[in-house]
């Protein structure tokens, strides 16, 4: 047998160790980029989800970037994020709900009882709107810009390190 | 107290070790005549860890909540089984199942060897003090599984419902044995390089060990996919995660040891490709571990991740494979090559079997490790799946299959006689299936229909060995062989027609609807609510006919709150063609059901075909241990008078 050969096991398992010291040395990153960013959805329209209340217009361009919350009144983590969501609304950011395969008075009351942190509420009684938004479950929550183009996106219930991402993500889109 | 007893014996095993490793190393450099007294030290350390763990399950059986280790993964309400295997369903305590398989592994060899040379087992019992010396460390240090709570907690935290099956009992267990199994082939190749006596005696001695690993890993790996297959409730056998990879990686090098280890024995060749393989079959291993470890990659197994410890696992591998790999690159131009053969030969056919296996494992350990590579060059991040290993790896294992059905038909040194007349009752099989599969089922993949042909040929050919003889008078060792390959064939008929036929149907169901799938209609009867002993659950009741009388499966939703987690329990029903497998998944608002339903025709032969296999092993095995108990019984008429 060679001598290059004989080593190469060693040169290998080398490469293979530096490659494994790098991976543990640098921390992962478990975000996943969302594909919807930069996405225009002007376009999209949900009518009210409640009587009383506007439906929701994707990128008016006359007014501020608004945060894009997907809830319904079925889904148990998204009792979890309402008082995050109630707190955004307290430091001024914008919030519309889109309330996902609902019946109206199962929304009105949910937010009875757990809050109320949207501006206008949309009905989404097939999913339609959730498809063209790209998401995948509830809650989901996105930023969209006056445009209508899509700035931010997370996925699953938000966790309080999350109200300060968001706000100053809405703040720097702020005209 | 019990805690505090497997401590100790723990820190008593690793001073032994201490001890063992420097022994070993005076008496191999002829300051001391060693050789009783390091194996008594071997065997003790052995027995101390055996200790240990028996601790260990004891705490846990008893529920010993100010054990950290049992709040953490116990609770109890659990049934006593998963109190027992909840032992080992965790970090610490996988650890020390590790450390008492190497360290009684070492006894073994101190107590049973008898096969190589003094010199070399010394080295060799060095080497596995080494080795068991830098898992102590990581135990004792990073991984203590005896750390106390004080005070001690009320109630544990419940063990992660997924591993509440009785899978858990089997097969971590078996893995381990079959990993650290091969720790003592690495020994044995390390000892013998050390020492200069890379010799036929020394693949007999290596050979029981690396079959009987072997077996372990087979049945370890069948009983893994069996248990992801039913408990995951995603209807596939094999996903070509990580974590899976990492098992299957060991298993092949272990594959390709077996077989090249056979040419060492019998004709004292491949010496230094016999000696590589066995330093990479527990290197695999290791890696393997370390991948399930340290979180470098996501998987399904990554629930006991933690980076720190991946270092401490890295470094050991760094040490243990670089040593080993640095002493083979030194003293390989020492080997001397054995009996010289031809190109059709028994020889050459094991030569080729190595170099595809070899190249099978090159193809899995690239493709597990290529995300990491890339993220590393280009900071992209993507993911290897199933397309690329069935592809890549796919037509490489079918000739493999084929070969499998040829090799051992040649002869030792020269085939004289042309194998080809031999192989024509094979070739008519494999010419019946592709003919009856094109007429039945001319819409199916190339791959499957390949599949479903080498199935056929070497079902057949598998045979040959032991036909033109007195099979009954065949060499137990021989029966093991064509078993193993005759499971090769069933297995390999399980995935292609899983692969070829299977159906599944996916619907949003209400009561009453009726579906089909495959030959099945499946009917929503309805859905209730229902309890166990530890959890809560949905429970779906499914009415399924295919003609004669219909019958009744009852997939669930389960919800476990110690921890909180949710578990799909798919119902499964198997017939002699096939298995109905139904899962049951969430409403939708207006009352309707999701329900995934597969027909999966003839995939438990995937699973018979890995008990088979591992079967043919054990015959193998004890005919090897029979054959050297008669030479021994031949060669020392009054062997019995040793033990008296």
């Amino acid at each position: 047998m060679s001598r290059a050969l004989r080593f190469a096991p060693l040169a290998i398992l080398v490469l293979l160790i530096a490659a494994l010291i790098w991976r543990l040395a640098t921390p992962t990153d478990t975000t996943i980029p969302s594909q919807m960013i930069g996405k225009n959805l002007s376009e999209v329209r949900a009518q009210p989800a409640l009587p009383d209340r506007k439906g929701v217009s994707v990128g008016d361009a006359d007014s501020n970037p608004r945060v894009i919350n997907f809830f319904a009144s079925w889904c148990v983590p998204c009792i979890a994020e309402m008082p995050l969501l109630l707190e955004l609304k307290r430091q001024g950011v914008g919030v519309d709900g889109i309330a996902v395969r609902d019946r109206p008075r199962d929304i009105a009351a949910f937010l009875k009882e757990r809050g109320d942190p949207y501006g206008s509420i949309g009905a989404d009684p097939n999913s339609r709107i959730q498809m063209q938004f790209g998401a995948s479950g509830v809650p989901e929550t996105f930023i969209v810009d006056p445009y209508g183009i899509v700035r931010y996106q997370h996925i699953g219930p938000l966790e309080p390190k999350d109200v300060a991402i968001i706000r100053d993500k809405w703040a720097s889109l702020r005209k | 107290m019990i805690a505090e007893a497997g401590l100790a014996a723990l820190w008593l095993a690793a001073g032994l070790a201490a001890l063992q490793l420097i022994m070993g190393m005076a008496a191999l450099r002829r300051e001391i005549d060693a050789g009783p007294t390091i194996r008594s030290v071997a065997v003790v350390q052995g027995a101390l860890t055996v200790i240990a763990f028996a601790m260990l399950l004891l705490v846990f059986a008893r529920t010993d909540l100010s054990v950290a280790l049992v709040f953490e993964n116990s609770h109890s309400a659990k049934p006593f089984i998963y109190k027992v295997a909840g032992a080992w369903g965790n970090h610490e305590g996988s650890m020390l199942l590790w450390v008492t398989v190497l360290a009684a592994s070492g006894a073994v060899l101190a107590l049973l060897s008898r096969r190589v040379g003094e010199r070399t087992l010394i080295a060799a019992l060095a080497a596995q003090a080494a080795l068991a010396l830098g898992f102590y460390a990581f135990l004792l240090i990073a991984s203590n599984p005896f750390a106390r709570l004080d005070p001690a907690p009320l109630e544990g935290r419940g063990l992660n419902p997924l591993l509440q099956d009785p899978g858990l009992a089997f097969h971590p267990p078996t893995l381990y044995l079959g990993y650290v199994g091969l720790s003592v082939a690495f020994s044995l190749a390390v000892g013998a390089l050390l020492t200069q006596e890379v010799d036929s005696r020394l693949g007999r001695a290596m050979r029981p060990w690396v079959l009987a690993a072997w077996i372990m890993l087979t049945l370890g790996i069948t009983a893994g996919s069996y248990w992801a297959y039913y408990e995951l409730g995603w209807g596939g056998w094999w996903f070509w995660d990580p974590v899976e990879n990492a098992s299957l990686m060991p298993w092949l090098a272990a594959t390709a040891l077996l077989h090249s280890i056979n040419v060492l024995a019998a004709r004292g060749a491949l010496k230094a490709w016999t000696m590589m393989l066995a330093v990479i079959a527990f290197s695999m291993s290791m890696v393997g571990t370390f991948l399930v470890r340290s979180g470098v990659l996501t998987s399904v197994h990554a629930f006991a991740i933690d980076p720190e410890r991946g270092t401490f696992l890295l470094a050991l591998l760094a040490i243990y494979v670089g040593a080993a790999f640095t002493l083979f690159a030194v003293r390989g131009a020492t080997l001397k090559e054995g009996a010289p053969f031809e190109l059709v030969s028994r020889e050459s056919g094991l030569v080729v079997n190595n170099l595809l296996l070899s190249v099978i494992l090159a193809i899995v350990f690239l493709g597990t490790l290529y995300p990491l590579f890339v993220e590393a060059i280009s900071g992209e991040k993507l993911s290897v799946g199933a397309p690329y290993f069935n592809v890549v790896a796919g037509p490489l294992a079918l000739i493999l299959a084929v070969l499998v059905g040829i090799g051992p038909l040649l002869t030792w040194r020269r085939e004289r006689r042309p194998v080809w007349g031999k192989l024509q009752v094979p070739a008519v099989f494999a010419v019946v299936a592709l003919t009856v599969t094109i007429i039945l089922a001319p819409h199916i993949g190339i791959l499957p229909r390949l599949g479903l042909v080498v199935a056929a040929f070497l079902a057949a050919a598998s045979i040959l060995p032991l036909v033109g003889r007195n099979a009954l008078r065949a060499p137990v060792e021989t029966w093991g062989m064509v078993l193993a390959h005759l499971g090769i064939a069933v297995a390999l008929a399980g995935m292609a027609a899983n692969a070829a036929f299977t159906s599944e149907r996916l619907a949003v169901a209400t009561f009453g609807d009726v579906l089909r799938v495959g030959p099945w209609l499946v009917q929503l009867e309805g859905v209730a609510p229902t309890a166990g002993p530890n959890w809560t659950a949905i429970e779906a009741q499914l009415r399924a006919s295919r003609g004669s009388a219909p019958i009744v499966l009852r997939p669930q939703t389960r919800y476990f709150s110690d921890p909180p987690t949710e578990t799909n329990e798919a119902a499964i029903r198997t017939f002699w063609n096939g298995q109905l497998y139904t899962v049951i998944g969430k409403p939708d608002p207006s009352g309707a059901w999701q329900l995934r339903l597969w027909w999966k025709p003839f995939v438990t032969l995937i699973w018979a075909g890995g008990g088979i296999i591992a079967l043919g092993g054990a015959l193998g095995l004890v005919g090897r241990a029979l054959r050297a108990w008669r030479v021994r019984r031949k060669r020392e008429p009054d062997w019995r008078r040793r033990y008296a």
